[in-house]
């Protein structure tokens, strides 16, 4: 017990004395938090837009007003012929141009109906059918208010409520992500680096030819990172709440379960990656790539499974952050309880023993 | 008198892929000896060494310290045994305290319980207690590593090429500290590619291509040379290598060897004397020759027995 307890207390000061990997350790979460949820955001905000308005009447101004004053949308220019559209695309500021039609209000009056073209920069077709279908409801309300009094024959109307996100904000979906980035990169990759960077020192074949047992050593390693690790859950929770306001609907006791089986996982299998790698570049390397990037596209934190071809849909059920962002998601924004994320547990609880029982039969005890 | 055995290696071979590392080495340590493990880098100390240590597993052999199996006991072993590997393997970011502190409590004790055993080593190296272990000069270092391989009381030390690299004062002081943990009863195995230092060994091995060439105490070991050996020494060393083929194609000869700033020829007893070979120098033009008989050194018989080997 006294010996783990040294072996602790050394790791706690390596950590502690290296500035970098302090960085690491509470640096980049905080950082990465901010980036994801200010940077990457999906929400519209202040799009430039141009109006080619042939008509100038009333109507089309109150339509202008309106689009300009929902705080979408800013003006950047004023047609006056069509001919003038194709260069402010290309000049790139413009995301999307309204077209009103020569006689807008009169037209409307006589023949109930006038046509609005929107053209927009699909260059980016995500934000391009974003911009048109805020343009779109912005015009549908106006006609609503505007005409209340007169009724259309039949007319099926969708109320859509987006629920557990009633203002579709993107922090309500990337805060969990982040969460699952961060404890992957610091227990997985902190943990393979430390043990390869034994073994690059020469360090390790004193450990090895010292009374240690391996799994001294794993838990003399793994220990500090995962009390390190909970505090970093503990921030990207506290931050997401108070800046970006994600809410923790759900128990905290099972919040906090379900991080640290996540963490868990996170560490062995860094523990399995630095059984296999013999220097920190290569235990770089695995973790960097070989977790990252598929923790990044293909666990739902950026891309919805759904949407995946079937093969990548298939292969993300073998990404540990998919099963992790799915259940924290629903305890934080649902409010779901064990009942419901019982599956993501065990699953989880899975491949945390697979991973556990891997590294320490690879584990070696001598040099080869 | 005889000492019980307190290493005992059996035919060890060893392969890393098609090298063959170890080709049958066998080799007795008494209790309480200062064993040298004498040859250049590639010789197989170091395998030999991490056998003994439980680092390797032997291909074939068997090896075993004071009785127990290095591959059966292990466990035991890794008890009683204070190894220091070839490269600085300490933490360097740890304080000079703090590295003695962590070897001492990974191995159960505290620094308090055996500091008799390091007092000698480690007061040198006190005054730099708070100083991280990387920032040690290279003697410092090794007084380090050797106090933290010997906090917990080892029965055996086995050091891996503790001098290189390091400067000739601390070299030296090396050897007596571990002349006076001898003096104490530790049973220590060392390796050097230093020919001088095996004179400070009780017994040496003389290592080469993974054979022993020879096992013996020093002296006997220089006493073995059996031909005459002439130091040659001229004034201008840029003929050196002139003087090394002049030499070669002298009939005679056996052997000629650039030793540091002389020569060493050996001769049979009685085919060559100093004069002939001064003469022989003179009338090829070489200038102001000094030729002496002298006793071989450690490195004079190593040389010999790699010739045997080869031919």
């Amino acid at each position: 017990m006294n010996q783990l307890f040294g072996f602790v207390k050394k790791e706690f000061t390596h950590i502690f004395r290296d500035p970098r990997t302090m960085v690491i350790l509470f640096g980049i979460p905080i950082i990465q938090l901010m980036l994801f949820g200010y940077v990457i955001t999906t929400e519209i905000k202040d799009a430039r837009i141009a109006f080619l308005d042939h008509s100038n009447d009333n109507v089309t101004r109150e339509i202008k007003n309106k689009l300009l004053s929902s705080g979408y949308f800013r003006l950047d220019a004023n047609l006056i012929q069509e001919s003038e559209i194709d260069p402010i695309f290309k000049k790139g500021d413009v995301k999307q141009v309204v077209v009103f039609e020569r006689n807008f209000a009169q037209k409307l009056e006589r023949e109930g109906k006038a046509d609005i073209q929107v053209i927009a920069d699909a260059s980016d077709p995500n934000t391009a059918q974003m911009l048109y279908n805020y343009t779109n409801a912005i015009v549908q309300d106006y006609t609503k208010k505007k005409y209340a009094g007169f009724t259309i024959p039949v007319q099926i109307k969708s109320e859509v409520r987006m629920l557990y996100n009633e203002n579709m904000v993107g922090a309500f979906m990337y805060v969990p992500g982040t969460m699952a980035l961060i404890l992957m990169l610091i227990s997985a990759m902190m943990t393979s680096i430390t043990i390869a960077r034994e073994k690059e020192m020469g360090t390790m074949e004193i450990l090895l030819v010292s009374p240690l047992k391996a799994y001294q050593i794993v838990l003399g390693k793994v220990a500090p990172y995962l009390i390190l690790s909970i505090i970093d859950a503990c921030i990207v929770v506290f931050l997401g709440n108070t800046v970006f306001g994600v809410p923790i609907r759900g128990s905290l006791f099972v919040l906090a379960f379900l991080v640290i089986l996540y963490i868990t996982m996170a560490l062995s299998l860094g523990i399995l990656i630095s059984a296999v790698a013999n220097s920190q570049q290569v235990a770089m390397f695995i973790s960097g790539f070989a977790l990252m990037l598929p923790t990044m596209l293909l666990s739902g934190f950026i891309f919805p499974i759904k949407n995946m071809p079937e093969v990548l849909q298939i292969l993300s059920n073998f990404m540990p952050p998919r099963w992790f962002i799915d259940a924290i998601k629903q305890v934080m924004l649902k409010g779901n309880g064990l009942e419901y994320i019982w599956p993501n547990v065990l699953i989880l609880s899975a491949m945390t023993t697979l991973f556990l029982v891997l590294s320490i039969r690879k584990f070696k005890l001598r040099l080869e | 008198m005889i000492e019980p055995l307190m290493i005992k290696i059996a035919n060890i071979e060893k392969s890393y892929g098609d090298l063959k590392a170890l080709k049958g080495i066998s080799l007795e340590v008494e209790k309480g000896e200062l064993f040298g493990l004498i040859g250049p880098d590639g010789a197989g100390k170091t395998t030999l060494m991490r056998i003994l240590v439980t680092l390797l597993l032997p291909d074939k052999g068997f090896a075993s310290l004071d009785g127990l199996d290095v591959v059966a006991d292990f466990r035991k072993i890794r008890l009683m045994v204070g190894y220091m590997p070839g490269r600085f393997s300490l933490y360097q970011d740890l304080t000079v305290e703090e590295n003695l502190q962590f070897f001492a409590t990974v191995f159960g004790g505290t620094v308090k319980k055996n500091y008799h055993l390091i007092k000698d080593i480690y007061s040198q190296i006190e005054p730099f207690k708070n100083r991280p272990a990387g920032k040690l000069s290279g003697g410092m270092k090794q007084k380090l590593a050797l106090s933290c391989a010997l906090i917990h009381a080892p029965k055996v030390l086995i050091l891996d090429e503790p001098t290189t690299g390091v400067d000739a004062v601390s070299r030296k002081e090396f050897w007596e500290m571990l002349n006076n943990l001898r003096k104490m009863g530790i049973t220590i195995m060392v390796s050097t590619p230093y020919m001088d230092e095996a004179n400070l060994c009780d017994r040496v091995a003389l290592f080469q291509n993974g054979n022993v060439l020879s096992v013996d105490t020093p002296k006997n070991i220089t006493n073995s040379f059996s031909r005459k050996l002439l130091s040659v020494k001229i004034e201008s060393t840029a003929q050196r290598f002139e003087t090394v083929n002049l030499l070669k194609q002298l009939k005679g000869v056996d052997s000629v060897f650039s030793f540091g700033d002389t020569i060493h020829v050996t001769c049979g007893q009685k085919d060559m004397d100093e004069n002939s070979i001064r003469k022989y120098l003179m009338a090829k033009g070489q200038q102001n020759v000094s030729v002496d008989e002298i006793s071989a050194s450690i490195e004079d018989v190593f040389m010999e027995l790699m010739q045997k080997v080869d031919n």
